[in-house]
């Protein structure tokens, strides 16, 4: 991205939702090394984020980029499937 | 050595070059550092090669890190700025010649 | 677990972290417990602890020699906690001004200074602060002479980056607090300098 054209740093700053933070954080835990091993590393998080298509990318804000490419890490990881992940939305967006 | 490490070959003060290689995968050699000249700063020490930790894969041999430094003048072309800016990056030694 | 006081529906990508962590928490991955607390910490982790870090270099030679040769032993060395953390800490002279950025995604010292700010992370900033520094500097209201060397530090790989700014002149004999007070989140990005109030 270094050296292409853009516009004028919008210095925008917000106060990060919680669940921003806690995308944060699971981005953090995951990645890190505990009991000897890792969920998964930052370099896949990484490859999946640019894996983002371009027109995605833009509209999306940083952190609905960064669960997107947790949750695709962690379906390529085996850590859990797109049908569990699948159910478990259905699940959580009828209770509310 | 008990560790899977290449050894480095770059000495600070080094010129280098980064490969003008455009490979497909995880890369974290920015496109437009790639075929400049610049001089070794520094050896940050050796890490797991991101191109390979990206594909699930062990990321070993460690790769050695450096900073090289190059002139802003020579990275971009009608660089607008002083004559002595500089540009800092790191690069994998695989990616250097 | 809801954030917001009155009912709205969740967005597709809240809908999706909360699949996800209760998904993880099932499968004994993750306890709520753990990412509560992985929350809290990242919340502690402020601009404060860089600029006491910065303080404390400008009045400890020994200090600021260590910090330049190891960055993440030196803090180490003053009971910061900066787990994985490889920092280099580049110094500001009357000759240099420093600025860093990771124009690949959005590398920052999260473990010392927490969570960068949103323009950092910006397409606007890391295309062009590489190619056009002293522009975007003037545009954060920072004017840099021709004399001066501007360094832009990209932080590509492993490495994390700060900047330690030159002390202001005119606080001769201020404690490493009222010092430390001083340096904004910005002078250890590098898109401005500490000022006298």
């Amino acid at each position: 991205m270094g050296g292409l054209p853009a516009g004028k740093v919008e210095r925008t700053e917000h106060d990060y939702a919680e669940w921003e933070r806690r995308v944060d954080a699971l981005m953090v835990l995951l990645s890190r090394l505990r009991g000897g091993r890792r969920q998964m590393t930052v370099d896949e998080l990484r490859k999946n984020i640019e894996a983002i298509p371009p027109e995605d990318y833009d509209r999306l804000g940083y952190y609905e980029r960064w669960i997107t490419s947790l949750t695709q890490t962690m379906i390529q990881r085996g850590v859990i499937t797109t049908e569990e992940l699948g159910r478990k939305m259905e699940e959580v967006a009828k209770r509310g | 050595m008990a560790e899977n490490v290449v050894c480095p070959c770059f000495s600070v003060g080094v010129r280098v070059r980064v490969r003008k290689a455009y490979p497909l995968g995880h890369i974290r050699t920015p496109y437009y550092i790639r075929g400049a000249s610049g001089v070794i700063e520094r050896l940050c020490g050796a890490f797991g090669n991101p191109e390979e930790l990206a594909q699930q894969r062990s990321g070993e041999p460690k790769q050695p890190l450096y900073r090289v430094r190059f002139r802003q003048q020579d990275v971009w072309p009608g660089y607008r700025g002083g004559d002595g800016d500089t540009l800092d990056v790191e690069i994998f030694q695989h990616w250097l010649e | 677990m809801k954030d917001s006081g009155s009912y709205q529906p969740y967005s597709y990508f809240q809908l999706m972290e909360v699949s996800l962590r209760e998904l993880l928490v099932e499968k004994g991955v993750v306890t709520e417990a753990e990412v509560a607390a992985a929350v809290e910490d990242m919340r502690r982790r402020t601009p404060e602890r860089g600029a006491g870090v910065v303080a404390r270099a400008w009045l400890d030679r020994d200090f600021k020699a260590k910090l330049l040769e190891n960055g993440t032993e030196a803090c180490e060395q003053v009971g910061l906690d900066v787990p994985a953390l490889k920092l280099v800490v580049v110094e500001n002279t009357p000759g240099v001004h420093n600025v860093i950025v990771c124009t690949l995604c959005s590398c920052y010292p999260r473990m010392l200074l927490g969570i960068p700010p949103d323009w950092y992370k910006s397409h606007a900033y890391r295309s062009r602060v590489v190619r056009e520094p002293r522009t975007v500097l003037a545009e954060f209201g920072l004017s840099l002479d021709e004399a001066t060397t501007v360094r832009v530090h990209d932080s590509t790989a492993d490495m994390r980056y700060l900047v330690l700014p030159m002390r202001p002149a005119g606080t001769e004999g201020w404690s490493e607090e009222r010092l430390a007070a001083l340096v904004t989140r910005d002078c250890m990005i590098g898109v401005a300098v500490p000022r006298l109030p």
